[in-house]
């Protein structure tokens, strides 16, 4: 495949209801192009966490996927208030996610972990009071 | 085993969904995130949430099905997107230790 393949798609951070179809749109779509299933799982894994993460914490985003011949990135952007402490929301088990949000499942504290665990590569660009940008690499 | 002969196991009834193929291993849990990287391939993923959101991990993470314990039930929200994605949904009364206890019996599956 010489082609570049790009999504894009935007994050309604107001709708709990529809959190991860962006990540089910990538899986169905990456399905289709016959990619190995341990690389579409990975892929999904990490996407729906930072997806997740962007409409409990950031009130949505934008969500970028680009596949090429060597890897698979997903770019995830949001204006929201950042991550005071990087470290700290790296650690299995940290969550700052309300009891409402709780209720619904979420709040693990294992969406970071998850992200780092099932990618190659996790890079974190975060100001607080502006936004944070998660890039995340699968190589193929 | 299929769906359909673990339904009759564990008193369960079909929701939505194909009950004819095979599945393998059961994992348990309600927290999403944990689900989402230990939910694999074909197991039943027993769970009492019911919202939307456990579609989209079943979803991505393909189990045989989802069992629904204690009785719980499918919004009307999510029933849709079970069947849009052809998602297999059972509930029944039982405990999540009880679904578990009944299918280790059946497929041999306990080691203790």
């Amino acid at each position: 495949m010489a082609e570049v393949l790009k999504f894009h798609f935007d994050i309604d951070g107001s709708d709990f209801s529809s959190a991860g179809e962006a990540s089910v749109m990538v899986k169905k779509k990456l399905r289709q192009l016959s990619y190995d299933p341990e690389v579409i799982r990975k892929v999904s894994i990490a996407m729906y966490e930072g997806e997740i993460n962007m409409v409990i914490h950031a009130n949505g985003g934008t969500a970028d996927v680009i596949v090429s011949d060597e890897e698979i990135v997903i770019i995830l952007s949001d204006k929201g208030p950042g991550i005071p402490n990087v470290e700290l929301a790296m650690q299995a088990g940290y969550s700052t996610a309300k009891d409402n949000i709780r209720n619904l499942g979420f709040g693990a504290g294992m969406g970071f972990p998850n992200m780092k665990k099932y990618t190659d590569e996790l890079h974190i660009d975060t100001v607080v009071g502006q936004g944070t940008t998660v890039t995340m690499k699968v190589l193929l | 085993m299929t769906i359909r002969d673990i339904s009759q196991v564990i008193e369960a009834e079909v929701i939505c969904g194909d009950d004819q193929k095979p599945f393998e291993g059961v994992y348990v849990g309600d927290l999403l995130s944990r689900a989402m990287s230990h939910v694999g391939y074909d197991n039943l993923w027993v769970t009492i949430m019911s919202n939307t959101n456990v579609i989209a991990v079943a979803t991505l993470t393909e189990p045989a099905a989802i069992i629904l314990a204690e009785d719980v039930r499918l919004s009307e929200e999510a029933l849709g997107n079970a069947r849009a994605n052809d998602i297999t949904v059972l509930t029944t009364g039982l405990s999540a230790y009880e679904i578990c206890a009944r299918v280790s019996c059946v497929t041999g599956e306990r080691k203790a």
